[in-house]
């Protein structure tokens, strides 16, 4: 098993919010987890207990994407937006917004992925409109007590070759 | 001032290398100002105003001893502030980690597929 990533988050500017991460693949295979929908239903969806019900791809520029998740006791929580840029297998930009948004605006993401030596660091930028929005987004997770999904992890662990 | 106006304060605070050190010296004890003082070129006027920015943002506060009046560090600012990038960090390191497994497994499948083809030559 190669866990090498260690997420690194940032708050570079007053609206922005940068992650970092290195993944133990060639960018081709991270490019296609993140716009493939039957890969990226299967790891895209935060909390344990959460699944990616829906989610539609049109990787295109000015195509559109949504996703929706379930969420356990909860309604459902959609999301999308349209692709800005794409270049395979380096780079995407898209907009993001919620369906029932807790914070102002849109934000725009870019997903950039750099290869070296057989390893891929992914750097995502998420752009928001204000301060105010940045922050709220920031805030959620914790107000609601979101913690990693060590429990799946676990199980992905046990059937690793 | 807001939970969101008190994490501006410590940011802000802490966007300083002098301040940071004079929260890590005051985090093995409380000490006074002269003694914070000590280790920078500065006046003691400049250290006073830092030592200001770092009490506004509730970092720090005075003891008990009226003529000392050492300063010490307050942790409660600096906990709620790592935590709240935490919460953040946590959502995204549960996905991430399924991620590594999936793309572990397609490596290896990717593997097995190039060894099948070259069998086959």
């Amino acid at each position: 098993m190669t866990n090498t990533g260690t997420l690194k988050v940032t708050t570079p500017t007053d609206r922005a919010i940068v992650m970092t991460r290195v993944f133990a693949a060639p960018r081709r295979l991270v490019f296609d987890a993140l716009t493939q929908p039957e890969l990226l239903q299967r790891w895209f969806f935060g909390p344990p207990g959460w699944s990616l019900v829906v989610c539609e791809i049109d990787l295109r520029v000015g195509g559109a994407y949504r996703y929706v998740w379930s969420r356990p006791g909860g309604t459902d929580m959609g999301m999308g937006g349209v692709y800005r840029e794409i270049v395979p297998p380096e780079r995407i930009v898209n907009t993001e917004a919620f369906d029932e948004s807790w914070y102002p605006g849109e934000a725009l993401v870019t997903t950039v992925l750099v290869e070296q030596g057989g390893k891929t660091t992914l750097t995502l930028t998420v752009l928001y409109e204000s301060r105010e929005a940045r922050d709220a987004v920031l805030k959620t997770p914790m107000e609601h007590g979101v913690a990693a999904g060590y429990d799946r992890l676990a199980e992905l662990l046990a059937r690793e070759p | 001032m807001s939970p969101s106006q008190r994490l501006d304060a410590t940011f802000a605070a802490l966007a300083d290398p002098t301040r940071r050190a004079i929260l890590a010296r005051l985090a093995s004890g409380e000490a006074p100002v002269t003694e914070l003082a000590r280790p920078f070129a500065m006046s003691q006027p400049a250290i006073s105003k830092h030592l200001q920015v770092l009490e506004r943002a509730g970092l720090i506060s005075r003891g008990r001893d009226a003529q000392r009046r050492p300063r010490r560090l307050e942790a409660r600012p600096l906990a709620d502030a790592s935590r709240w990038l935490e919460g953040y960090r946590q959502f995204w390191e549960g996905s991430f980690q399924r991620l590594d497994a999936l793309l572990d497994e397609r490596k290896t499948q990717q593997r097995r597929e190039r060894t099948k083809r070259g069998n086959r030559r």
